[in-house]
């Protein structure tokens, strides 16, 4: 099993909802987030692209976070899902440091706290509260070894990329472009 | 042109524009961490040659220091943390595979060598000190006896303590300033010289400070060649190593990094120490003091510096 995520770039309008959603339903507290929507213009007027992506941790196969642990509190759940104990965090930030894509904040709490996948729903057999959520249907929760699950099969025929590649952590997270 | 920004809930000063989680506590426990490291080594070696009677900072006076630098040292890391009360977690696990968690160890290893090192030899400096209990003084005895023996794994723990602090930083290949595997020779040469800058600022005798001067100078030599190749090395890398070395090569880190590292750091004290060397009465106090300074705006800048660098994507 090896969970994944993929975005439709296209389909996106930045609505921000699974940013609501998944404060929601995770009470994140106010002023942090665990999954955020960015917009990357590209070029200069009238040559110009505009692409929207909603980001989160990409719970990356090869993952600075866990290896750079010093409790184990960041460790791998079934499926490749990359989360954190809370009761084991030291706090050191030692992960923050290590996430290309500074998906990881500190908890007000004193924990490191970020992206689970909503593993609690996902155990149950539902979807990540985002992809549940989001109105134009843009993200596909799913798992790769399933040749026959929405994400392999939108993967196999679309385009797609994942984010800064070159920092080599096998992220989870794909784009539909 | 290219232009990002976060049109959701995460334009927070706290995270953003970078998630900037280490603050003043880390340089100075890497610097601390680098001069134990440094006066631990010189002294075990010095130990081991068996010049104990002639380097008497080295082996006895400096080595003071270094219970200290590493409690306060610690004690910073414990300030660092965010979730303090579960600090207890770091001895409860070993992962060989976690620099931060290895460097806990380490140095739960070093500082009682270093304590034992040290009180073996207080009563050659308070000479009314009293143990109180007889047993102490039997370990006391058994130490001075095993003074050669204890010296060499304290040796070997010191390279392994002033190269952790560099690794510390260099496992994190999000941060491309800090991904470089000569950060960790790097930290040790500059913590070897803060180290020998304070035997230096100790010693009463002549020749013992020569004789470390010395020694320091080949230190800054090694620690600026690792700094041009760290550059060099940046430079032939990917994008974001040429715009971590852009840093400073022009960027925002430019004059604290030449000012106060290269030339007050390590420039003018080699200088200094080589005019020194040729016979001019030169204040041995002042390129001591310079190369400590020096060492710690290193680190400032280095754990700075290394959280603006990022990926961008």
């Amino acid at each position: 099993m090896r969970y994944a995520m993929a975005i439709d770039t296209k389909k996106c309008v930045g609505c921000s909802d699974c940013v609501v959603a998944c404060q929601t339903e995770n009470n994140v507290p106010i002023g942090f987030c665990r999954d955020w929507v960015t917009e990357t213009v590209d070029g200069t007027y009238p040559n110009v692209s505009i692409e929207l992506r909603s980001e989160r941790c990409n719970h990356c196969d090869n993952s600075p976070c866990v290896r750079c642990c010093p409790t184990g509190a960041s460790h791998f759940e079934d499926g490749g899902i990359v989360l954190v104990t809370h009761n084991k965090c030291i706090g050191c930030g030692a992960c923050i440091e290590s996430c290309p894509y500074e998906a990881r904040y500190s908890h007000p709490d004193g924990y490191v706290d970020k992206c689970t996948f909503c593993i609690h729903r996902v155990r149950k057999g539902e979807n990540p509260a985002c992809v549940s959520v989001c109105p134009t249907s843009c993200m596909y929760f799913g798992d790769l070894d399933d040749p026959n699950s929405e994400i392999v099969n939108v993967l196999k025929n679309r385009k797609f990329k994942a984010l800064a590649p070159e920092a080599g952590t096998k992220p989870n997270i794909f784009y539909l472009t | 042109m290219k232009e990002e920004l976060f049109v959701s809930g995460r334009n927070i000063p706290n995270i953003d524009p970078y998630l900037h989680i280490w603050h003043w506590q880390i340089p100075i426990y890497l610097f601390l961490g680098g001069l134990a490291a440094g006066i631990l080594f010189l002294a075990a070696v010095y130990t081991i040659l068996g010049k104990d009677k002639e380097m008497q900072a080295t082996v006895k006076w400096a080595p003071f220091i270094v219970p200290f630098a590493l409690i306060i040292g610690l004690f910073m890391l414990f300030l660092d943390l965010k979730h303090k009360l579960f600090f207890w977690q770091l001895y409860t696990t070993i992962r060989l595979e976690s620099p931060m968690g290895w460097g806990a160890w380490v140095l739960m290893i070093m500082t009682p060598i270093s304590i034992i090192w040290s009180a073996s030899y207080i009563r050659e400096v308070f000479p009314n000190w009293d143990w109180k209990f007889k047993f102490l003084y039997t370990f006391e005895a058994w130490v001075i006896k095993n003074r050669w023996y204890i010296a060499w794994p304290m040796a070997i723990y010191a390279v392994i303590l002033g190269i952790y602090t560099g690794i510390l930083l260099s496992a994190f290949n999000a941060r491309p300033l800090w991904n470089t595997t000569i950060l960790g020779p790097l930290f040790l040469v500059s913590g070897m010289s803060t180290g020998a800058a304070s035997i230096i600022l100790m010693s009463k005798n002549h020749e013992e400070r020569r004789l470390i001067g010395r020694l320091d100078l080949l230190f800054i030599a090694v620690e600026l060649f690792f700094i041009v190749h760290m550059i060099m090395g940046f430079l032939a890398g990917s994008q974001v190593q040429i715009d971590a070395a852009n840093l400073f090569l022009g960027g925002e880190f430019t004059v604290p990094f030449f000012v106060f590292v290269i030339l007050l750091g390590l420039l003018l004290p080699a200088v200094l120490e080589v005019l020194e060397l040729i016979g001019f009465k030169v204040p041995i106090v002042i390129p001591a003091i310079l190369v400590l300074l020096g060492g710690l705006i290193f680190r400032f800048i280095m754990v700075e510096a290394g959280q603006i660098t990022r990926y961008l994507y």
